[in-house]
């Protein structure tokens, strides 16, 4: 019996009369996202998220006004739609609207940002301290033990005042305290990717480190990376929200979603929409990114297969 | 079936010069030591092991868990670097060599796992992970090229190759370790280690395994370090057959000697213990049971290192750290076929 007979035998139909047809495999990707897609809540929140993005995207287009023009016949008015001021205008006379979605570009673009330096910052970092180990992994580690023992407001302030206050400076400093935590996620990953026996064998076919991390460790170890990116970017939110709170943040007319809840907050009482709105949007966004998060777990989860 | 050594390899070397010798391998793994502490503690994974593997050969190596059968697998391929001995391929000490020396000689040496699903990168299309060695090697082959080679190598070892596109979880076990069997053979490898390379498969597939290799091993007529704690696998492939026990070699011998006739009271207790397929055999026959389980390799018993479990062993056992000794020789009457070391084999 020859090799394709035997195999015949095993399986039959199994695309030996085509012999030339090539089966397609499923990556573990491809199988994830085919899970997170049957997760309701999941799929809701990414089409909310999207709905948000895409309205940040297109603000100049959605709204009559202009986000820092002042209106004086309509001082702290409460939403109207007659006037098109759909969420009212807030204490100076703008239009809450327009303002509530150039928040969200500052603020998403903040999550987003930030949460991609220190993604690329983390996982490079982490993969290598964890990859080569020992004395290499040991003072990379510390390195970052001690980065965290840093207070962070302290830190920001130091960067305010030596560089003045810019919105890219939050992006850096965000960036750079959040890239400690993935670093160490990344890092407990790749210890015990690298033990395994394919990453052996690759040590075997005499491939070099460079391409071992980036072939090997690093797309097995992205799993738990993308759930965490889906919480950093919430947390990141938070931050800047926390920041411009205490005026830190961006600069005015320039607004986030921190600066109008902080601005409301202070006027609750008499004209409790200018906190109404932009909390709105910001509670929906951290729970679709949450949600996301806690889908994307589930669909990347080894043990699921 | 041994005998059959057809060496087709286009370079092979000489069929009586060894294409692998190991002098004294100790392999050594510190305890403790940090940032802090000194390394105070030592596991002798293995402790003294010296062998010699010719072109086209079979080295089977038995022992029970935690002997260092596999340390010994890695060493040999320097993916352990051994703390003292040498190992010498063709020629050349490789002992310690740094990555970029070493990596010339990496296409000639290959190695299999245990466990089939594992040892494959589960983001990877088994293509790419077949090719994986062409792409280091052979870096100048184009897409096509790569391929038809990895094709080819898909057939040879019984995979579809229309499969060339598919994902390692989409494989049962034994194909599994078929592609990883491809991923070894894509280069011609003069020496393939088989770190266990049937335990985690059921019998039947165990069997189809085997046949590919040594069906493979004819072919291409490379050595084979089969690494096994069964003993019935490795008498089915093997030339030779050593028996490890807390890294060091208790017995080495041809096949058929180590089989019908055992010397060291460690190989017969094993042996011993194979069971037969029959029945009345299997109800009749006495095994040696041996008490208490294998000392730490941390510290190990003085002496032999088998006499704690041993039956036979008295206090000349606890003094003597017992050398291997010749027990028959082959035809030149030099090389020993048969070594035991136990100072007491004449008289068991």
């Amino acid at each position: 019996m020859t090799r394709t007979d035997r195999l015949e035998a095993m399986m039959p139909g199994l695309g030996i009369t085509q012999p030339d047809r090539e089966i397609k495999g499923r990556s573990l990707w491809q199988d994830a996202w085919r899970r997170l897609l049957q997760n309701k809540a999941a799929v809701v929140s990414m089409v909310l998220l999207g709905i948000i993005a895409l309205m940040a995207i297109f603000a100049p287009w959605l709204s009559p006004y202009p986000y820092d023009e002042i209106y004086w016949d309509y001082i702290q008015a409460p939403p109207n739609f007659d006037n098109a001021h759909w969420f009212g205008t807030d204490s100076n006379g703008r239009d809450l609207f327009i303002r509530v979605l150039y928040g969200a570009r500052v603020s998403l673009m903040v999550g987003f940002l930030a949460t991609g330096v220190s993604l690329i910052i983390g996982v490079t970092y982490g993969a290598i301290a964890g990859y080569f180990g020992g004395r290499i992994d040991n003072l990379m580690m510390r390195f970052v033990d001690i980065m965290y023992s840093l207070p962070f407001m302290f830190f920001v302030i130091l960067l305010m005042v030596v560089f003045g206050r810019n919105i890219f400076l939050i992006f850096i400093a965000l960036g750079a305290v959040e890239w400690l935590t993935m670093a160490r996620i990344v890092r407990g990953q790749t210890l015990s990717v690298k033990r395994k026996e394919y990453v052996e064998a690759a040590h075997a076919g005499g491939v070099s480190n460079f391409k071992i991390i980036v072939r090997h460790i690093i797309p097995n170890v992205l799993g738990p990376v993308i759930v965490y990116v889906t919480l950093t970017v919430p947390q990141v939110i938070l931050t800047e929200s926390f920041l411009s709170f205490l005026g830190l943040g961006v600069q005015e007319p320039l607004t986030s979603w921190g600066v109008l809840i902080s601005e409301g907050a202070k006027l609750m009482e008499v004209a409790p929409w200018l906190l109404i709105y932009p909390a709105i949007f910001l509670a929906v966004t951290l729970f679709c990114f949450n949600f996301i998060g806690d889908g994307l777990r589930d669909a990347l989860d080894p043990k699921d297969r | 079936m041994e005998g059959a050594m057809n060496v087709s390899t286009a370079n092979a070397v000489s069929p009586d010069q060894p294409i692998l010798s190991v002098k004294d391998l100790k392999v050594h793994f510190a305890l403790g030591g940090g940032f802090f502490n000194k390394v105070t503690r030592h596991v002798k994974a293995v402790d003294g092991v010296s062998f010699d593997l010719k072109p086209g050969e079979t080295l089977g190596i038995v022992g029970e868990s935690g002997c260092g059968k596999s340390t010994l697998g890695r060493a040999v391929l320097q993916l352990i670097t051994p703390s003292d001995g040498q190992v010498v391929w063709l020629g050349d000490d490789i002992t310690g060599l740094p990555p970029k020396t070493m990596r010339p000689h990496r296409q000639n040496m290959q190695i299999i796992f245990q466990d089939p699903l594992a040892s494959l990168n589960p983001r990877r299309t088994i293509g790419d992970i077949i090719a994986e060695p062409l792409m280091t090697f052979h870096p100048h082959l184009n897409k096509t090229e790569r391929k038809k080679k990895v094709q080819q190598i898909m057939e040879k070892v019984g995979l579809l190759p229309q499969m060339i596109n598919r994902y390692p979880h989409e494989f049962s076990g034994g194909q599994c370790q078929r592609i990883g069997i491809a991923r070894a053979m894509i280069l011609q490898p003069k020496l393939i280690v088989c770190d266990e390379p049937v335990s985690a498969l059921d019998v039947s597939i165990q069997a189809q395994i085997i046949n590919l290799l040594t069906e493979l091993q004819k072919e291409f007529g490379m050595s084979l370090l089969f690494i096994s704690h069964d003993l019935s696998v490795v008498r089915h492939v093997s030339h030779r057959v050593m028996v490890l026990y807390l890294g060091k070699i208790m017995e080495l011998a041809d096949k058929d000697d180590i089989y019908r006739s055992p010397k060291h009271p460690y190989t017969q207790a094993l042996i011993s213990a194979v069971p037969i397929p029959d029945p009345d055999l299997e109800r009749n026959k006495s095994s040696i049971v041996l008490k208490g389980d294998l000392p730490s390799p941390i510290n190990p018993p003085s002496g032999c290192v088998f006499r704690t479990r041993c039956p036979y062993a008295d206090e000349q056992c606890r003094d003597i750290v017992p050398a291997l000794e010749g027990v028959s020789f082959s035809n030149d009457d030099v090389t020993p076929s048969h070594e035991v070391a136990c100072i007491k084999w004449q008289n068991l």
